[in-house]
């Protein structure tokens, strides 16, 4: 429950955004972040921006997705 | 670390209180790598699994309400009550939703159903909380209520730490939680109890880099407040988001799985939105309920046991059928124990 994922803003109206993470689009309120703008890179917790996030941080969770996600698709090919 | 374990001579035991922590350290192997004398402990992180049994079973009486629609966090749906589980309720009464405002979409979309939001988690999604309350104050969209189980993580640590058998030198603080209280909400905790307690993020990396300053300090002696995970989270947190929480909350004694009443550790709407508040409109009362037959959940939070110490754990509670709501969750120990941790220490 408590998983948050890094994600760019790519539109922003008042507190609704929309955020981009790895090409995955989503909707997300920036309520709690009220000076987050189009470009922040923010950190989205049930389908709240709950902090800014850098750079650097954001690409290694986002690698660290892909290869969970790359392990589960290996695994449940080889367990059939 | 292993110059820390040689100089103490003896066991150190950290406890992690994030379930997304505890879940990071199984999948990476982190257990296995550590040096003998380091035993991570994982404690009362997971917000599913923190929840005492007779909030499940007034929320499994809620669902089978003609007039009540559930809303829930998908991680709610399979935790047994005493009636059975979300998944077995009518499924017209029940909806997983991924946030606070889809539950308040679906009260404005169901007008002729009151819709309970089963508002439960730590700092992290009560802010969320908050701010559907205050839009439907604002909005009048009064077939909406709430039924907080928001729990702080502070005070459970701090009753931890009270309680007379607890073994815990450290603790590995939550990510999350700390960017909206911040690092800074920990210091009680090193002054009052002389532990160190350190924020860290959830690579791998990140981890052992916390785990490291644990052992630092224990090797010097020291107990300070410290974050290893400067990206997010910072001395005093998200202002706005604690501000909303006090806006709409106020403290209140409550129940937690296995730690039982902890003074103020729970929120509770404010009297302002008690019209809101699913238990007064529904004239319910919190009252503990034992845990199902053998279960030992409320151990495992406590790092008292591990969950293979539980005569259910394997046997007849998997995660295809779970019995605790460590099993249930993803991030529940039991879980992690079952999917990552089986045959090792």
């Amino acid at each position: 429950m408590c998983l948050a994922i890094p994600a760019r803003i790519v539109e922003l109206e008042d507190d609704n955004a929309v955020v981009d993470a790895m090409g995955n689009r989503w909707q997300a309120k920036t309520t709690l972040l009220p000076k987050a703008k189009v470009g922040d890179l923010v950190l989205v917790h049930a389908g709240f921006a709950i902090s800014a996030v850098d750079e650097e941080e954001a690409k290694e969770t986002w690698e660290l997705f892909k290869e969970i996600d790359d392990f589960e698709k290996t695994r449940n090919k080889i367990s059939g | 670390m292993e110059s820390a374990c040689e100089k103490l001579g003896r066991q150190i035991n950290i406890m992690e209180v994030c379930g997304t922590h505890t879940v990071s350290i199984f999948r990476n192997g982190i257990r296995t790598i550590l040096p003998a004398g380091i035993k991570l402990l994982s404690g009362p992180g997971c917000p599913v699994c923190v929840t005492d049994q007779g909030y499940i079973d007034i929320v499994l009486a809620l669902a089978d309400r003609k007039d009540c629609l559930i809303a829930t966090y998908g991680d709610m749906i399979r935790v047994p009550g005493k009636i059975g589980s979300l998944e077995t309720r009518p499924s017209s009464n029940v909806r997983v939703v991924l946030s606070s405002e889809d539950a308040l979409q679906l009260a404005k979309d169901n007008p002729k159903k009151t819709v309970v939001f089963i508002a439960v988690g730590f700092e992290t999604t009560a802010p969320a909380t908050a701010v559907v309350v205050k839009e439907a104050a604002q909005q009048n969209i009064e077939n909406f209520c709430i039924l907080s189980g928001h729990k702080l993580v502070v005070p459970a640590m701090r009753a931890l730490l009270s309680g007379k058998n607890n073994k815990i030198d450290a603790f590995l603080c939550p990510g999350h939680v700390s960017a909206i209280i911040g690092f800074g909400a920990f210091a009680e905790v090193v002054k009052d109890f002389n532990r160190p307690c350190v924020v860290a993020g959830f690579e791998p990396i990140q981890i052992i880099e916390g785990l490291g300053e644990i052992c630092r300090q224990l090797a010097d002696n020291k107990a300070e407040v410290k974050s290893v995970y400067a990206a997010v989270v910072t001395e005093k947190g998200n202002s706005t988001a604690q501000k909303i929480i006090s806006e709409c909350f106020e403290l209140a004694d409550g129940l937690w799985r296995g730690l039982g009443k902890i003074k103020k550790s729970t929120l509770k709407l404010k009297n302002k939105y008690a019209r809101f508040d699913a238990f007064i409109r529904f004239g319910i009362t919190e009252t503990p309920a034992k845990e199902l037959g053998g279960c030992r959940c409320g151990e495992v939070l406590c790092g008292l046991i591990e969950p293979p110490q539980c005569k259910l754990f394997e046997n007849t509670c998997t995660p295809t059928k779970p019995v605790g709501p460590c099993m249930v969750s993803s991030e529940g120990a039991c879980a992690a124990w079952f999917k990552y941790g089986r045959g090792k220490k």
